[in-house]
């Protein structure tokens, strides 16, 4: 399959993930709008940084506490891309600069589209994944500056479904040998627990703990015959 | 607004140094055996919790039937063979529906 097959396929597997996208852009568009962010500021936040949990972190963080804090917040809700990074690069191609700006594509649903088992990616797929989730991000940011709907009116159509829905059925897609599905009910079970306790981000980054099985014996994935 | 702009081209910055610090730091240099058995079940792992943390949000306060219902019936319909986006749409539709009623 080219390059460009699997950029379509990544790019149409992602379409449930845009469309949820471009619902959560127009809640942030709404809620930047209602804290007097201007209209520059949020487009450009949605443009360059496509981080809805960060992007979301800050802007109520920064209502209410020192700039500094928000900031180091919205920046280690994100420390997942450290890990999902170091999972990534045996896949990718190119020097160090061109790897790391291939990176940039990494988000939550991308990261997933793309993966083909066994700790391998492909990169193509998880371009064309996204391209349109990017697309929604920013669309939505704007509609939500321009219209300010009440998010209420978005969840009565059940748009909050398709994320949870989405991951859920990608889980149970990846989830193929004994170890896997240990691993992810591990990462379930510190995520459920550390929520009690704190911040989703820093439960999420916590619950990659869950992927030490693979360092138990016999863990180790058959050499890839590509590599 | 100096507060905002600096604040938010600070988490960009930020954002972009953590996807690109892992493949600019290993470069061509594969990780060893066993951190790739690790590294290979991070995807499920991490999808497993953004499960949990979308259905619970902070300290389990997001929890809502009609959301879990939804999930639910997208999980039913895949495993019953529809498509994803099929699935996904039909899990929308139920807790809208029930959100209706």
């Amino acid at each position: 399959m080219s390059a460009r097959s699997r950029f379509a396929e990544g790019a149409r597997l992602a379409a449930g993930p845009a469309a949820a996208t471009y619902v959560l852009g127009v809640s942030f568009g709404a809620a930047a709008a209602s804290a007097g962010w201007g209209d520059a500021a949020p487009l450009v936040f949605s443009a360059l940084a496509f981080s809805g949990s960060a992007q979301f972190s800050l802007l109520t963080t920064l209502q209410t506490g020192s700039a500094l804090a928000a900031v180091a917040s919205a920046v280690l809700i994100n420390a997942r891309y450290l890990v999902m990074g170091v999972a990534l690069n045996d896949s990718l191609r190119g020097g160090r600069a061109w790897r790391a700006l291939q990176a940039q594509a990494l988000v939550d649903a991308s990261f997933m589209v793309a993966h083909r088992g066994g700790g391998r990616f492909d990169v193509a797929r998880l371009m064309g994944a996204s391209a349109p989730q990017w697309a929604a991000w920013l669309l939505g940011t704007l509609t939500g500056l321009l219209l300010r709907p009440d998010p209420s009116v978005l969840d009565r159509f059940g748009a909050d479904v398709v994320f949870p829905a989405f991951f859920l059925l990608l889980v149970l897609d990846e989830v193929r040998s004994v170890r896997a599905a240990v691993a992810a009910l591990g990462g379930a079970a510190i995520a459920a627990g550390l929520l009690l306790l704190t911040e989703p981000g820093y439960a999420l980054v916590a619950a990659t703990a869950g992927a030490l099985v693979g360092a138990l014996p016999g863990g180790a994935e058959p050499e890839d015959p590509a590599a | 607004m100096t507060r905002v702009w600096l604040s938010v081209l600070a988490v960009t910055l930020a954002n972009w140094l953590l996807k690109a610090s892992g493949p600019f730091v290993l470069g061509h240099r594969r990780l060893p055996r066993s951190a790739r058995a690790v590294v290979s079940l991070v995807a499920p792992v991490l999808l497993s919790a953004l499960v949990v943390v979308e259905l619970a949000g902070s300290e389990w306060q997001s929890v809502d039937a009609a959301q879990l219902i939804g999930v639910g019936v997208a999980g039913t319909a895949w495993m019953l063979r529809a498509p994803l986006l099929v699935s996904v749409l039909l899990g929308a539709l139920a807790a809208a529906g029930l959100r209706a009623v």
